[in-house]
């Protein structure tokens, strides 16, 4: 038979392994609590980066001048001047061609399952739906600019190979997703009850979602608009490749055009040696950027906790 | 007096009981009910319609050239000697760091945030600490990558500085899910493990863990399909247009489907090729991405306990 064990050493053994038990007992706490602050520290560096270089940036270029002046010049040899006006416009513009698309398409998309299809086609259409949202952008990028702008150019002759109209309308298909799925969450939380009330009074279903449904779940409404506007400000794949690199100062779409994002782009594959205002100037775009899809998140977060109507 | 009552009787009968006046905005009612029903539906199929059609525009442009030749080849700048090898190769290795950086990360904050922080300031503190970082543009976490990873770190345009940029951006998915996931788990499977005398740690492992793994997973295969289709964060940290070599190692230069994609994409007003060479290596990573997401559906499926 094999060798006897003594019990001594059975009751040494099972000690030792529950000191080093209640040991790793108190110290996992810890850890678990080191790897949950690196989301901590992530913000933490991501304002800070931003904060310092964009400050660095602000000693060499006017603050006022970058929010007044319409020239940008970054790359300039001869007299760089920095503005953050066409970047702006451009985003601006951009965005709203998005989402003049995607909100009518989305909510009316929204509508039309959560009210009117049948449980078969809604299980059928939705996740078709929502494969245009894992769709990396790039894709889009390449579709706007192979597919879409040339489409375009036969319509409208004037329209540039690289402008704001063709990668405004794809972001805005990128985008009806979103605005979809989320309005649709939204208006079915209504309850049926209410519909079945005021179809009871004789309203139509479409005085239904008009008058009931959409009022009871606007809070969820805007706020996947407000989340669509993000995400188009922040999207940047799409608008460094059909959107093109100029910086003027203009407001017609069918012109190229430059968003904050692909201004960031440029910079950072492109000439700029760190150290330049030039790279300077990428932190301080960045900077208002954040800021920007920050405070839409934030507002859109506010007014879907705010004023919902539980019921 | 009955002048008056019968006055009232009329205007009683023309506002209210005018069944002609009815049935006519009845019809109107309904038919505008009906229009709007099919122009919802046409606004609904148009989501449809486009996906379709960025499909066959890809497969069209793309089909054509893909071949072993065009999989097994290197970089080239001669359209019809370049392949993506290098990409693959590349993508494979960012899956390498994103998958495990993210799993310890994410599942470790998962499990702080659902097990042991106390409900309060500082929980709720990194609860929207994550969400407002879930919002944050991804070309901004790219700047953070330049600037860490790439400058300070001085780990330059590698795996490991795109690895590392990319984990930070997905982590929300992960964390998210894995919430859930743990959240998920009944009460009653815990305090059957205590009640054995298993202590909190010993119970999250061998219990809470083994549970929620189906979620975990899915959350982690939806987070590294996210990364490998990501582009701007790896433009933002510098990968440059022409990286010929293999990566081999964690510290080498390396380049990814996406940033292939962009580059011939740019490039196309330059070189025809370089268009359908774009769409056949969007078509690979769009079948990549599909599988993943296969993957993802089915383990979600076939592991998912009700309890």
């Amino acid at each position: 038979m094999g060798k006897t064990v003594s019990v001594k050493d059975l009751i040494r053994n099972k000690d030792k392994k529950n000191k080093l038990m209640l040991k790793a007992e108190r110290t996992i706490p810890f850890i678990l609590f080191a790897l949950a602050s690196i989301s901590i520290l992530t913000t933490v560096g991501i304002v800070s980066t931003l904060l310092y270089e964009t400050f660095l940036f602000f000693r060499e270029v006017s603050i006022i001048e970058f929010f007044t002046n319409t020239n940008m010049k970054p790359l300039s040899r001869v007299e760089p001047s920095f503005s953050i006006l066409p970047l702006l416009t451009g985003t601006i513009l951009i965005s709203l061609v998005a989402m003049l698309v995607a909100i009518p398409i989305g909510l009316t998309t929204a509508i039309y399952l959560s009210e009117y299809a049948s449980e078969s086609v809604r299980k059928a259409v939705k996740p078709i739906i929502e494969v245009l949202a894992g769709i990396p952008t790039i894709v889009y990028g390449f579709f706007a600019f192979t597919f879409v702008t040339p489409i375009l150019r036969e319509f409208i002759p004037a329209l540039q190979s690289t402008n704001a109209l063709s990668p405004g309308i794809v972001m805005g298909i990128m985008i009806i997703p979103l605005v979809a799925s989320l309005s649709e969450d939204a208006m079915n939380s209504v309850p049926k009850a209410m519909r079945e009330g005021a179809l009871a009074l004789g309203a139509t279903k479409l005085e239904v979602t008009l008058r009931v449904v959409i009022p009871a779940a606007i809070s969820g409404i805007i706020a996947s608009f407000v989340l669509g506007i993000s995400r188009a400000i922040g999207e940047t794949m799409i608008v460094t490749i059909a959107s093109g690199s100029s910086k003027n100062f203009t407001f017609d779409i069918t012109q190229s055009m430059q968003t904050m994002t692909a201004y960031i782009v440029e910079v950072t594959s492109g000439d700029a040696g760190a150290g330049t205002t030039a790279y300077y100037s990428l932190y301080a775009v960045a900077f208002a950027l954040f800021i920007f899809t920050l405070l839409m998140n934030m507002f859109a977060g506010h007014i879907s906790r705010k004023y919902r109507e539980a019921y | 007096m009955k002048e008056f009552a019968l006055k009232s009787e009329e205007k009683f009968h023309s506002h209210y009981l005018n069944i002609e006046k009815v049935n006519k905005r009845m019809t109107t009612r309904l038919f505008i009910n009906n229009f709007v029903k099919y122009l919802f539906l046409a606004s609904t199929m148009f989501g449809l319609i486009v996906l379709a059609f960025l499909i066959y525009t890809i497969l069209r442009d793309g089909l054509g050239w893909i071949n072993m030749d065009f999989l097994t080849n290197r970089l080239s700048t001669l359209p019809e000697r370049a392949g993506i090898a290098g990409a693959v190769v590349g993508t494979l290795w960012l899956m390498f760091v994103v998958g495990p950086v993210t799993m310890v990360l994410g599942i470790g904050t998962a499990i702080y945030l659902e097990e042991y922080a106390k409900r309060g300031r500082f929980h709720s503190f990194i609860q929207t600490n994550i969400t407002n970082l879930a919002g944050v543009p991804s070309i901004v976490f790219g700047l953070l990558g330049l600037t860490i990873f790439v400058r300070m770190f001085g780990f330059g345009p590698s795996i490991i500085a795109g690895g590392l940029t990319m984990s930070l951006l997905v982590l929300p998915i992960v964390v998210v899910a894995s919430q859930e996931a743990i959240r998920s788990v009944p009460q009653f499977l815990r305090e059957a493990s205590y009640g054995m005398g298993a202590t909190k740690w010993q119970t999250i492992r061998n219990i809470v863990l083994p549970a929620s793994m189906a979620g975990i997973l899915t959350g982690v295969i939806l987070a590294l399909s996210r990364a490998i289709g990501e582009t701007a964060p790896l433009v933002a940290i510098g990968i440059p247009a022409l990286i010929i070599p293999i990566p081999s190692s964690i510290t080498d230069n390396f380049t990814v489907l996406p940033m292939q994609i962009y580059y011939w994409t740019i490039d196309s007003v330059l070189v025809d090729e370089y268009a359908s060479m774009a769409a056949a290596t969007i078509i690979v990573l769009l079948i990549v991405l599909f599988l993943m997401n296969s993957v993802a559906i089915i383990i979600r499926n076939k592991f998912k306990k009700r309890y």
